[in-house]
């Protein structure tokens, strides 16, 4: 069988292959790398890895093409996407194209950290529960009819014409035990694809949640902010986030998910 | 050349159809005229010829011969009388005011006798215009009235004493008079003469007068015109017409200034947002090239600050290191999201310290050109909702731009804030409206005041069609009517796009009776207005019912050199600069993104040699 590594590094940009490899060495966790997406995939070949670290431009592929290559192969690894074109596009893309999350450049050390444990961990919980059919999943990402970026947050449309906003299970149970949930008042405007809210994880770093469907916040969940354990609880009901008056839902549905009868 | 001017043709086409129409007329009239002097001849030769019958009548049954001669000869010797004889049956002449004529045989084919013998046999009875003739003596000779009468058998005749007739004969002899017609001539040529002067002279007056008008109400007009289009295609599109008119050329002249304004504002629009594109990509490019060393240097920044939580002396320079970083990650994001003209992220803010940061950013560099920044701001100004970072930007920019206006032999920086109430007409953009099916109605390719305008379809009662650009600020009145809409009255609105009504029925306008439309802003109810050119009346009741808006205003003055008018019209586009190498040109259009995303205002007074003050206006609620 080939060797099991923890990560797998694809950059064309050697400083920051240089530090990621320096940050998450220091943390115990053996990592390779690549300069290239061929070569990132000759890798995969050889060895097994637990996360991959992509980077979206590259100079023989972007990082879509890399995920897309992926699925093609059967390679069911987790994969972060990385960017310092750091459009919101480009974050609801990757999740949408089915990358674990998305990371923009430049970043601290914590941050890479934090989007490093959370995709380790989903990579575990996956594994868990024994990944019987590719595709299927452990925990519910949200309930049917319900609209998901990624695996990170969901938007549930009202018949009023407002949309409640929520975290997935499958981000909470990522991140551990949540600390503090800090959210945006009332009245601000949300982006999709922006942080929405911060949640502090148990064992230290925060962990920003992405935004499912852009607009203005009517209306905050008072139960959320007060009491994280709610949400933890029942991220789809009781623990709502906010209630907000969509500016363009038609433009964002487009590229959010529709959770399917089985909760997939 | 004149022979292919508009007005030369016309005037020329207009002379020939009055040289026509007089000339027909003349003719008949000439005509008319010469006939009745004829008849009136004709009427005065018959009664001499029957006085001379009846004159000599008595003589006749006497038979005095020499009576009767002494008559006709003093009757022949009156001047407007050319000869008078009396003819016997024979065709002699026996009476004679010309003597040397009498006993000689008259021609009978000769013009006198031609009525009466052309058919062979004598006519007895003959009407008057046949016993008339008008004849020529010689080729050369003027005219003459020659009128027969002819002297038939009456029963005093053969019963007279002279038993000269026999009762059987019915014709007994012919009185001929002629008449000379050069008086009557002269008088012909004389009418002619008047009417071919007066035709003459009215043409020319008649030719003057339309090539006068034509030249006013054409020529020049179309002159003018002519010379603006020649202007417009060398590229002058500030180009209009300033003599407009009531008729069709002025409707040509305002359909033309209108196409002008939309053509100038059409350019302007394509050279803005291709400098924007240009931005955009500029600003992808640079994200991209200067976010990958920053993540180099906030990594290993971030990953030595925790590892050397031990040594407290490297720790407060690692901090800097890392905040800076992480600064430098915030405008390179902004630049983008100016580039995208995304939505700020807003905060409920405290302006003085965001100029406090801004300040503390740019002390070094200010310092450098020893300019001394006042800050005259006072504590108890309200908090306001923007993003922190994007308006701590704002500030960099102008302290660095007054800096630089200022140069090295230094000045000062003054910034005051006052807080104040506006009235939100005027102060207020409508930024988005949509029609009752929700099409979006904002045209970001037209703007009015710099601002994407709102678009709507308009139709007149008279089935005129056209779109009208609706100033997006409330209350503000530089709204566009196209082509033949300006006039109107009783316009009606509708979306472009679904042609969904947006004039009220039952609705007019309180100040002009017009109708009345509404566009629905999304979230801010209805804002309505007269449809009618320059009436200007608009209410939007959902932020008329908030009352008057409040407003921080920030005024950034320097002691600067100050900006030429010419300058200051510009100073807001992309890629504008004075500074030449040292300036991007950026600066003040990313400012302008993120006033104008803050639903706020930026503006700008200068003086040369004075300095140039910036004011501020930023809405304390979003």
């Amino acid at each position: 069988m080939t060797a099991r590594r923890d990560l797998l590094v694809v950059d064309d940009e050697a400083v920051i292959v240089d530090a990621v490899v320096k940050i998450c060495s220091a943390e115990g966790l053996s990592v390779d790398t690549a300069a290239r997406g061929a070569a990132g995939l000759e890798l995969l070949e050889k060895a097994s890895y637990r996360l991959i670290l992509c980077d979206i431009m590259m100079a023989d592929m972007d990082g879509f093409q890399f995920l897309a290559e992926l699925g093609r192969r059967g390679v069911r690894t987790p994969l972060v996407m990385a960017t310092g074109y750091s459009t919101v596009e480009n974050a609801v893309r990757s999740l949408s194209c089915g990358a674990v999350d998305f990371i923009p450049k430049p970043f601290t050390s914590d941050e890479l950290l934090a989007v490093v444990r959370r995709a380790l961990r989903y990579g575990d919980l996956r594994a868990a529960s024994g990944d019987p059919v590719p595709g299927a999943l452990e925990f519910v990402p949200c309930p049917p009819g319900d609209h998901r970026l990624g695996f990170v947050s969901w938007a549930r449309l009202e018949p009023s014409g407002t949309v409640l906003l929520g975290v997935c299970d499958s981000f909470l149970k990522t991140v551990g035990g949540i600390r503090v949930i800090s959210l945006s008042p009332a009245g601000e405007e949300l982006v999709q694809g922006r942080s929405c809210a911060m949640i502090a994880a148990a064992d230290g770093p925060d962990h920003p949640v992405m935004c499912p469907v852009s607009g203005r916040i009517l209306e905050v969940n008072p139960a959320a902010s007060m009491d994280p354990g709610a949400v933890e609880r029942d991220p789809y009901f009781a623990g709502w986030l906010y209630r907000i008056v969509p500016s363009d839902l038609e433009f964002d549905l487009r590229r959010l998910t529709v959770c399917g009868p089985e909760g997939r | 050349m004149i022979s292919k001017k508009i007005g030369f043709k016309l005037t020329l086409a207009v002379v020939a159809a009055a040289l026509l129409t007089k000339g027909v007329f003349a003719y008949f009239n000439v005509r008319a005229h010469s006939e009745s002097l004829l008849a009136e001849v004709e009427r005065h030769a018959n009664q001499l010829s029957e006085a001379v019958k009846s004159s000599t009548e008595y003589d006749m049954l006497l038979n005095q011969r020499e009576r009767i001669h002494d008559t006709i000869r003093r009757l022949g010797n009156q001047r407007s009388i050319q000869r008078i004889r009396i003819m016997n049956k024979a065709g002699a002449v026996i009476y004679s005011s010309d003597e040397t004529e009498i006993g000689r045989m008259v021609d009978k084919k000769a013009e006198s006798c031609y009525r009466c013998h052309s058919a062979g046999r004598p006519l007895e009875r003959l009407e008057m215009k046949a016993r008339t003739r008008v004849f020529r003596l010689r080729a050369d000779a003027g005219r003459t009235l020659g009128i027969i009468n002819p002297i038939y058998n009456q029963p005093s005749c053969w019963t007279a004493a002279c038993h000269a007739h026999p009762r059987s004969q019915i014709v007994l002899g012919v009185l001929d008079v002629t008449m000379p017609l050069a008086e009557v001539d002269r008088e012909i040529r004389r009418g002619q003469l008047g009417i071919v002067v007066f035709a003459v002279s009215t043409m020319l007056l008649l030719s003057l007068i339309i090539f006068y008008f034509v030249r006013r109400w054409v020529d020049d007009p179309v002159r003018e015109l002519l010379s603006a289009t020649e202007r417009v295609a060398n590229g002058d599109l500030d180009t209009t017409i300033r003599h407009i008119r009531d008729d069709e050329m002025g409707q040509l002249a305002r359909s033309f200034n209108n196409m002008t304004r939309k053509l100038s504002d059409a350019r302007l629009q394509l050279f803005q947002s291709d400098k924007l594109a240009s931005l955009g990509r500029l600003a992808a490019g640079v994200a991209h090239e200067i976010n990958n060393p920053l993540t180099g240097v906030l990594t290993y920044s971030s990953f030595l600050l925790k590892r050397t939580q031990d040594q407290p002396e490297l720790q407060a320079d690692l901090q800097v290191i890392v905040r800076e970083t992480l600064r430098s990650r915030e405008i390179v994001k902004s630049l983008l999201d100016f580039a995208r003209q995304s939505v700020p992220k807003k905060v409920s803010a405290d302006l003085l310290e965001i100029v406090e940061r801004a300040a503390s950013v740019t002390e070094s560099q200010l310092a450098l050109n020893h300019v001394k920044l006042v800050r005259e701001l006072d504590a108890g100004l309200p908090k306001v909702t923007v993003d922190a970072n994007q308006i701590q930007q704002v500030f960099v920019n102008l302290f660095v731009n007054a800096a630089d206006a200022i140069g090295p032999q230094g000045g000062a920086i003054t910034v005051t804030a006052a807080s104040l109430s506006l009235p939100p007409a005027g102060n207020i953009q409508i930024k988005k409206a949509q029609c009752p099916k929700r099409h979006s109605l904002i045209d970001e390719e037209l703007r009015i005041g710099g601002k994407p305008a709102i678009r709507v379809k308009a139709r007149s009662s008279r089935g005129e069609e056209g779109l009208v650009h609706l100033d997006p600020m409330y209350g503000g009145g530089a709204h566009r009517y196209g082509a033949g809409l300006e006039g109107a009255r009783d316009l009606r609105f509708s979306c472009p796009e679904c042609a969904s009504a947006l004039t009220v029925a039952g609705q007019s306008c309180p100040r002009c009776a017009a109708p009345v439309y509404a566009v629905e802003v999304p979230q801010k109810g209805l804002a309505e207005g007269c449809t009618r050119a320059g009436c200007g009346w608009q209410r939007w009741e959902a932020i008329e019912s908030t009352g008057d808006q409040e407003f921080l205003e920030l005024r950034v003055r320097d002691t600067g050199c100050g900006m030429p008018k010419e300058v200051l019209s510009r100073i807001f586009e992309p890629f504008f600069s004075t500074k030449g190498q040292k300036g991007t040109g950026l600066g003040l259009a990313v400012i302008w993104g993120i006033v104008d995303n803050h639903n706020g205002t930026i503006a700008v007074e200068s003086e040369v040699g004075a300095g140039t003050t910036f004011v501020l206006r930023l809405p304390v609620k979003p």
